[in-house]
């Protein structure tokens, strides 16, 4: 289920078809709005804004205003959904997926030293994203270091498709392109290993849903007192999270699969009804 | 402690709250224009030619 999900969020929010043959981008009122993943705006599909490029945008202006329209966004998405983003409807995150599917490699969930690594994408928020957009100047202008030196998702749906179908551009890339087409295959061929090794270590925009995990609206609730503690849960996360941190850690992407394979059933993807104050389970398939 | 514990469930709703204020508050500042501009040009810096 959670496959055909990603699939059709990709597909709607990137459904600009005639880009994609034209080697143009979508330029309707659509974009004044972000989508909830990390999508680049310069995806010949794209029909809505990528949060972090708009964040970019907004820092990049002349002088310093603080960006509340994309902390406004980041607060409401955060706050409803976590890193259920990262599991359901981020495209970039379907992409590691399909490759970590890849019958190649013997899989791992993590990199080696990962307690240290996984701060890294907390490190690209704040160095990238925000000082970078806002200290680094290219000739006059403020550029938008994060999309221009490491985002992977920019090249693969942006770059790719654009550079395939448009001539003029494709004349002009040159050892930037490079340097980002290195950092595209050195994270694809990463991701056939690693289970989502760039969502794991180096996205901002999960950096910044995972500080909504332990109170957004969609959790994956435990039922402790009918845990038989057989390690299902655990074995089964495809972070490698005990079953004390499944949905409280900001690591866990609600990706479901515990809620699968727990054998009591004690595991729930749940909601807190604000009007009563209860909490409703549904069960996952 | 009830009231605590209340609260704590509630915080993703004032969050949202939250996040609506800031989201008008960006919206007055004509910071959804900013980021259109931005989003129906081709950005160069993100498919690594400028």
């Amino acid at each position: 289920m959670r496959l055909a999900v990603q699939l059709l969020f990709t597909v709607l929010t990137n459904g600009y078809a005639y880009g994609f043959v034209r080697g143009k981008i979508y330029q309707g009122s659509l974009k004044y709005v972000c989508v909830p993943g990390l999508n680049c705006y310069s995806c010949p599909g794209a029909l809505a804004s990528c949060p972090i490029g708009a964040l970019q945008a907004l820092l990049n202006q002349k002088g310093f205003s603080v960006p509340f329209g994309m902390i406004g966004f980041f607060f409401v998405v955060g706050s409803l959904l976590g890193r259920f983003v990262c599991g359901w409807l981020c495209p970039f995150g379907l992409a590691q997926d399909l490759l970590h599917k890849v019958p190649v490699f013997e899989k791992r969930k993590r990199l080696p030293f990962h307690d240290i690594l996984k701060y890294g994408k907390y490190l690209v928020l704040v160095f990238l994203v925000c000082a970078g957009s806002l200290f680094l100047f290219g000739g006059y202008a403020k550029v938008p270091a994060y999309c221009k030196y490491l985002c992977p998702s920019g090249t693969l749906f942006g770059a790719l498709p654009l550079l395939g179908a448009n001539t003029s551009l494709r004349s002009q890339a040159g050892g930037l392109f490079l340097w980002k087409l290195g950092v595209l295959l050195f994270i694809v061929v990463l991701s056939v290993k690693v289970f989502r090794p760039f969502c794991q270590y180096l996205c901002p925009l999960g950096a910044i849903y995972g500080c909504f995990n332990r109170f957004s609206l969609v959790q994956i609730r435990w039922e402790k007192e009918r845990c038989a503690a057989c390690g299902a849960c655990e074995k089964s996360c495809p972070v490698g999270l005990s079953v004390n941190e499944i949905s409280r850690s900001s690591e866990c992407i609600r990706c479901g699969r515990c809620v699968g394979a727990c054998p009591q059933k004690c595991l729930h993807f749940s909601t807190a009804d604000s009007s009563r104050g209860e909490t409703k389970y549904y069960e996952h398939r | 402690m009830g009231f605590w514990k209340n609260s704590r469930q509630y915080l993703w709703v004032w969050g949202t709250l939250a996040g609506i204020v800031f989201l008008g508050i960006g919206g007055l500042q004509g910071q959804f224009a900013v980021i259109w501009q931005k989003a129906v040009m081709i950005c160069m810096e993100c498919i690594g030619i400028g």
